[in-house]
């Protein structure tokens, strides 16, 4: 086995653990490369069909692209697509950095549709080498009923064995791209064929590396126009994942708050 | 299929998982910014980010900044949790997780350890071996990581000086050699100056072993057991129309179409005819550390939890287990707690029935003990109810990975699976001091006296030998005392007069009660013709002892008569005999009556072993403790 096909195996190993333990069950779909391969994967591990709903927290920020990419997949791949919205930055913790005030958003509208749906588990595409404080994540990372991630009290988790505790209102968040790189993600997606919004390859010298709402993310200088020339360029990089995020970089701690209040 | 079904290095290319562990404030996060830095794997962001973190508090660079990447732990000083760092050394990769050095953060360690290929134990050159030294190398051990690498940090403190760095180099060889680790290197180090980290050391001339990258690059690339007989933990069954899929990923070995496998305790078997896959071709064989969908056929019933296996291996069976716990609640674990024991996607409710031995982590001595304290290491016993399919655990292997969760499905401890769990194997056997109501609560039933009384050819034998055979499979202890059996050796010297009729029951009372005083569920089949003999048995045996009546006409024992005594008896072989003299006492109210002359055997052993079984549970005051 490559590492891509021990990767491919382990990520279809935890998603087919979450179907089995955690019912209702979603799938998280921001249309960015990682959920891309995540949705992937699903269909490999459930061969063809994905038996969940897959979400979108629609921030209604998106760029065009990734709302035609939406609407083309969804139709093709068959998926049970649901939306969900945003309320208004006014009603978002005003302590926050403006756009980190901004993506926490998106935290309210993920924990409006986990109430909705009442759901056990939900499945996203973050991985650790993206984000220190993403580092420290489990697979199965459970969630209390106010959505909390308590990060000085995670649960062990060893031999491939998740924790799904069982308590009233809480849900599992459930990381099955944990232990890929972002050379991987981009080596699979070549490998694989899988489908991509242009945005993350160059025109004029600039390419999306991860992608956000329009207001607060910003494209890096690269002359990377295919998904050839992306791996050659992270092979050579040494800028970080997210430095087109504004969030991550208005105060030492600003993503470490937004993920302990829930967000991804 | 495209990829080699084998471990040939060239084409396994994933990164190498390896572990920093030791005592706090030994240098672990030091040694990985070091490391990252001198090796140039240090993204400009991450560096710049170190930079001005030390900058801002005022400090040159600390390397352990890089890592510290929660705000409250750069306040606090220490790293709170476990972070994942890849590198590459020479175009190999590795992965770094760095573990906490605090007590209470065990969990987090042992949770970037387990899939490690190898382990950094870091300790002070000056301090030496510490408890969180001693703590991290057992949990090494008993989490099966392959490979330990010494680095034996802050060398200058002992002024690099050879005598005082050899000496604490074989206090931790010591160490290490209690818990059969044999280091691949004791590399005295600075990692704050970069000694001996990524170059040789200058101030360490005396030093010939490897550096610590150069040890790095020694290990061995994480093997997959693809040599191992097959093992495919089921964890669903799909449909999809008519079509059937099982499942799983390879454990160890590997399958191809047309083999047949066995399933699960059931011992069914099957043959693979097809291994499904989407958007790739359908491999012929597939092996360890694949995720695959089988079609079987004939369609066998098949679960989440069975295994699938070689029918030339099959795993071990058993249904009392020795297992080897890192306990990881906060509340210690005690005797007679329930658990589940999750073996790959099974899970068995288990009971812990017995701690063999605790580890004293002061010198990991093993040492007598009726709990588990947090974070604690200790050698139990688990009964189950069913059979448990186990490989036995080994470091580096994937079988007996037991771990126990509890009624809210939280996981409370490793249970590494050492084997099936033998009798008297105890390494410190219980004293007199234990209770009787201790001994009910370690075994989830109370020892206690049926006193089968009856004519000759009731069925009192019969009965009893089936409920002991029962009551065995349900992995009680029973035993059976008969009249004969006990009169060809402890009452040999006893005749049938009334006297000695008497004496024959005192005694089987007084070995009945030791006996369900030691926790056994004892049968005794014995004519016992007189309520007064009945009654001093019950005076011996006290609250542990129920009367049973096997009660059957005296025409119908005679048409039986199995032994040929009532024969004899009308032949006027045999005088005295309770079966024809008229002399047998009916009880008048037994404990329990069962009418043979009317009930099936099945159905009086049946009943019989209803109340047996509701006359064993511990009453409330030995279920706590």
């Amino acid at each position: 086995m490559t590492d891509l096909d021990q990767l491919e195996s382990q990520s279809i190993f935890i998603l087919r653990e979450a179907y089995q333990r955690l019912k209702p069950l979603a799938m998280l779909w921001s249309l960015g490369k990682d959920s891309n391969v995540c949705l992937w994967l699903a269909r490999k591990a459930f061969l063809g069909q994905v038996p969940f709903p897959v979400m979108h927290v629609d921030t209604g920020k998106k760029f065009p692209e990734m709302y035609e990419f939406r609407t083309r997949y969804a139709a093709e791949w068959g998926l049970d697509l649901i939306i969900g919205t945003c309320p208004p930055v006014e009603e978002i913790d005003p302590s926050l950095p403006p756009a980190a005030r901004s993506a926490a958003r998106k935290t309210a509208g993920l924990a409006a549709l986990i109430e909705r749906h009442r759901l056990a588990g939900v499945i996203a595409g973050i991985r650790r080498d993206e984000q220190a404080t993403r580092a420290k994540e489990r697979v199965f990372s459970p969630r209390g009923a106010s959505h909390r991630w308590d990060v000085r009290n995670q649960p062990p988790e060893f031999w491939d064995q998740f924790a799904a505790p069982i308590e009233a209102g809480a849900h599992v968040r459930v990381h099955p791209l944990l232990a890929w790189r972002e050379v991987d993600i981009w080596r699979y997606i070549a490998r694989e064929n899988i489908p991509v919004v242009d945005l993350y390859f160059a025109r004029n010298g600039q390419r999306y590396r991860s992608l956000g709402d329009q207001d607060i993310t910003f494209p890096v200088a690269s002359e990377a126009a295919t998904v050839e020339e992306i791996i050659a360029e992270l092979y050579a990089t040494r800028e970080p994942e997210r430095a087109g995020r504004a969030m991550d970089h208005e105060a030492e701690d600003a993503f470490e708050r937004l993920r302990t209040a829930g967000y991804l | 299929m495209n990829a080699p079904l084998s471990n040939d290095p060239a084409a396994a290319a994933a990164p190498t998982p390896i572990v920093i562990v030791g005592h706090v404030d030994h240098g672990k996060s030091t040694l990985i910014g070091r490391l990252l830095f001198d090796t140039d794997n240090l993204q400009d962001g991450r560096l710049d980010a170190a930079l001005a973190s030390s900058r801002k508090r005022g400090l040159g660079i600390e390397w352990s900044f890089l890592l510290d990447s929660l705000q409250a732990e750069r306040d606090q000083g220490v790293t709170i949790d476990a972070t994942r760092l890849p590198f590459t050394l020479a175009g190999r990769g590795f992965v770094i997780v760095d573990a906490p050095g605090h007590r209470q953060f065990l969990r987090n360690m042992i949770t970037g350890a387990a899939g490690a290929a190898g382990a950094v134990l870091v300790v002070d050159a000056a301090e030496g071996v510490r408890e969180q030294t001693r703590r991290h190398a057992m949990l090494l051990r008993l989490i099966g990581v392959p490979e330990v690498i010494v680095v034996l940090n802050k060398a200058d403190l002992l002024a690099f000086d050879p005598t005082r760095t050899n000496a604490a180099a074989a206090e931790l060889g010591a160490l290490l050699a209690r818990l059969e680790i044999t280091p691949r290197a004791i590399i005295p180090a600075s990692a704050r100056d970069g000694d001996n980290i990524a170059t040789r050391s200058t101030r360490m001339p005396w030093y010939n072993g490897p550096t610590l990258v150069e040890a790095l690059m020694g290990l061995s690339a994480p093997l997959l057991p693809v040599s191992g007989p097959l093992r495919l933990p089921v964890q669903d069954v799909y449909r999809q129309g008519e079509r059937r899929f099982v499942v799983g990923r390879i454990e160890s070995g590997r399958l191809a179409l047309g083999d047949t496998v066995v399933i699960g305790a059931g011992g069914h078997r099957a043959v693979i005819t097809a291994i499904e896959t989407w958007n790739a071709p359908a491999p012929e064989a597939a092996c360890a550390g694949q995720s695959v969908a089988l079609v079987l056929e004939p369609e066998v019933v098949v679960a989440r939890g069975d295994i699938l296996y070689d029918p030339a291996h099959p795993p071990e069976r058993a249904m009392r287990l020795a297992t080897r716990v890192f306990w990881l609640r906060q509340e210690p674990l005690r005797v007679g707690e329930s658990f589940h024991l999750r073996l790959a996607t099974a899970e068995y409710p288990v009971r812990v029935t017995a701690i063999d031995a605790v580890v004293r982590i002061e010198d990991l001595s093993a040492q007598p003990g009726d709990e588990v304290p947090p974070e604690g290491f200790a050698d139990i016993t688990l009964a189950c109810a069913e059979e448990v399919l186990f490989d036995a655990f080994r470091s580096g292997g994937a079988g007996g990975r037991g771990v126990l969760v509890d009624g809210y499905q939280r996981i409370v401890g490793g249970a590494p699976v050492l084997g099936p769990a033998r009798r008297h194997d105890a390494i410190f056997p219980l004293d007199a001091a234990v209770s009787h109501a201790q001994r009910a609560a370690a075994k989830g039933y109370r020892g206690a006296v049926f006193w089968l009384t009856g004519l000759p050819g009731a069925g009192k034998s019969t009965l009893a030998r089936q409920a002991e055979q029962q009551l065995f499979a349900e992995g009680i202890d029973a035993v059976v005392l008969d009249g004969d059996t006990l009169r060809s050796g402890l009452n040999a010297d006893l005749g049938f007069s009334p006297r000695e009729r008497e004496e024959n029951v005192r005694r089987t009372a007084e070995v009945a009660r030791l006996m369900a005083e030691a926790g056994l569920v004892v049968i005794v089949a014995l004519i016992s013709p007189q309520a007064a003999m009945r009654a001093a048995a019950r005076r011996i045996a006290g609250d542990l002892f129920f009367e049973v009546h096997i009660a059957a006409d005296a025409a119908i024992c005679e048409a039986r008569d199995p032994k040929g005594l009532y024969a004899r008896a009308r032949k006027g072989d045999l005088r005295g005999f309770t079966g024809t003299d008229g002399s047998y006492e009916v009880p008048n109210a037994p404990d329990l009556g069962l009418d043979t002359g009317r009930l099936s055997i099945a159905e009086a052993a049946a009943l019989l072993l209803a109340f047996i079984s509701s006359a064993i549970v511990p009453v409330a005051s030995e279920t706590r403790r």
